[in-house]
């Protein structure tokens, strides 16, 4: 039963609207809808990756953020140096608590800041030696590095320094591969052509370097995890159930994942991919060169995790199709007490998730596990596709917020007063001061895993936790409440 | 002229992907798709037409091509 109807939703965005000048109006119209499962192309209802207004508060980052804080930086054994001026990388730095394994500074790179530091006189006279100099110093510093990659800010594409030339010239010389990433900021509506130059940087200078060498050992179980960045430890908990039902994960695509991982990949038989907006770019390059097919998959809350392990199975024998039924029998148990401990304190909450361009309709399944209703969803940067594959998993009269602006989101949250809402850390404390719980949904709120059958346990515990946390009720003084005053005297 | 992408859904029926607009749609209809060539018109599942050079011998899916709006 919707909370409300389709008219009063479409009346609610219609009032949320009456402050925009009229060309933002119009503007903004197209970006908010009311869902209605039945229709199956996103286009007729909500325009997507368009740029943001100017004089809103958008929530969206840059193509810097989309190369070198999404895909590149969890590469844990190259050096990814931030080539501009400082902030970018120390802002960014190790931020996405994207885990890894391994010796920081050592063998492993991922929360050390790399910056070319740029000066005035390297805008003037180009950073190109600056950036030669910088990565001899990394191979006598690092030598044990595999690679680098040089994430350019946004001064290096208005000067036109030429990094490629830099690359190539290296990349002979250290016979390691350095990637020039022509990610700077201006590019692109939001981190999301960040992702796809990224992936396009990994293409032309990565994946074809072992093209030629048969030494890898294959079977027919090799799988690759895409788009799993291994927040909080996702990778980890989604990569054992894998293995559990007879898979082998050759790569992690790329949180807690290496140089190498990534050269094998063309090696496997079949790539799971998480995060299918900013990994569907080199999944379908993987399936048009190599022909390796690729699944979507889903590792949140058990009922999601139970229909994607039966359909990954389904690519493969018997015998990881009866894999995967153990698996599913093994964790049922912890599964299903999660839900009688959790459903009860949960049930029928209402949820409002705006993220970036997968978990709004990846979780969903997990909130209704426990019972848990999504009211209202959005995108910073998803496209088209993902909306048609949003469109779906929600249920009738649900809010679609494209790219919201933070005057809209605060409006849809009085007006619907959620009893959770999940976005980031900008988000966070705005809504806290207005009272509703709060989790972020980027960086599950410094917890985590939350994929897999042991991340679901700890997302429902995070879940009961911050809502029904005793401090919701304390928000008001206790002298403007005579109840309250009563009890302490 | 755009590039699109061409290729089979897990049953087996044709997809078209158009990355600059993000339209990832059925083919409805396709003009050529035999031992002899594949492409010509192609119709999608919203309705709209694009055109692609009829390739001979029919190419390994999935393939990158050209494609003109009809």
């Amino acid at each position: 039963m919707p909370a409300i109807t389709h008219e009063q939703a479409e009346a609610l965005i219609q009032e949320v609207l009456e402050v925009y000048p009229d060309n933002a109006k119009k503007e903004r119209a197209k970006h908010l809808a009311v869902n209605d499962p039945g229709i199956s192309s996103a286009k007729k209802c909500i325009t997507s990756n368009r740029k943001s207004l100017p004089g809103v508060m958008t929530i969206r980052g840059c193509a810097y953020a989309g190369s070198k804080g999404v895909v590149w930086g969890p590469v844990k054994d190259m050096v990814h140096v931030s080539h501009g001026p400082v902030g970018c990388g120390q802002y960014s730095r190790a931020g996405r608590r994207n885990y890894y394994t391994g010796m920081t500074g050592v063998n492993t790179f991922g929360t050390i800041n790399f910056t070319s530091d740029f000066q005035e006189r390297d805008i003037v006279f180009g950073g190109d030696k600056k950036l030669t100099k910088i990565i001899d110093e990394i191979e006598m510093l690092f030598p044990l590095s595999k690679g680098i990659t040089l994430q350019s800010e946004c001064p290096i594409g208005l000067i036109g320094d030429d990094i490629e030339a830099v690359s190539r010239k290296k990349t002979k010389e250290t016979g390691k591969p350095v990637v020039p990433v022509r990610c700077e900021g201006f590019r692109g509506v939001s981190q999301s052509l960040g992702h796809h130059i990224a992936n396009d940087s990994i293409r032309d200078w990565v994946l074809d370097r072992r093209d030629g060498d048969q030494r890898f050992q294959g079977t027919p179980y090799d799988v690759a995890i895409i788009g799993d960045y291994n927040i909080g430890g996702d990778a980890w908990s989604s990569r054992i159930l894998l293995e559990e039902m007879g898979l082998r994960v050759v790569a992690q695509w790329s949180g807690d994942g290496s140089l190498s991982e990534m050269e094998l990949t063309p090696k496997v038989k079949l790539n799971l991919i998480h995060c299918y907006r900013s990994m569907n770019y080199i999944s379908r390059h993987m399936e048009e060169k190599y022909g390796i097919p690729w699944f979507e998959y889903n590792f949140f809350g058990p009922s999601k995790i139970a229909e994607s392990l039966r359909a990954i199975a389904a690519h493969f024998d018997d015998k990881i199709k009866e894999g995967a039924e153990q698996v599913i029998a093994k964790y049922q148990s912890l599964a299903d007490a999660v839900v009688t401990k959790y459903r009860p304190r949960l049930e029928g909450k209402r949820v409002m998730l705006f993220v970036g361009g997968l978990r709004p309709r990846h979780t969903i399944g997990a909130y209704e596990d426990l019972g848990m209703e999504v009211i209202g969803a959005g995108y910073e940067f998803a496209h088209n596709d993902d909306y048609d594959r949003t469109l779906k998993e929600m249920g009738e009269a649900t809010l679609l917020f494209d790219d919201v602006t933070a005057y809209e989101f605060e409006e849809f949250s009085k007006r619907l007063r959620p009893d959770l809402i999940g976005s980031g850390i900008k988000e966070k404390y705005i809504f806290q001061k207005m009272g509703i719980p709060f989790r972020q949904m980027h960086s599950w709120d410094y917890s985590g895993p939350y994929h897999g059958y042991d991340g679901f346990a700890i997302f429902a515990r995070d879940m009961d936790m911050t809502l029904n946390n005793p401090c919701w009720g304390k928000l008001e003084a206790p002298w403007k409440n005579a109840a309250g005053a009563s009890a302490t005297a | 002229m755009a590039n699109v992408m061409i290729r089979k859904d897990p049953n087996g029926k044709l997809v078209f992907y158009l990355a600059k607009k993000d339209l990832e749609a059925h083919i409805l209809a396709i003009e050529h798709d035999d031992a002899e060539g594949f492409g010509g018109e192609l119709t999608l599942d919203d309705g709209s037409r694009y055109y692609v050079d009829p390739l001979t011998p029919p190419p390994k899916l999935p393939i990158t091509v050209r494609a003109r709006r009809l």
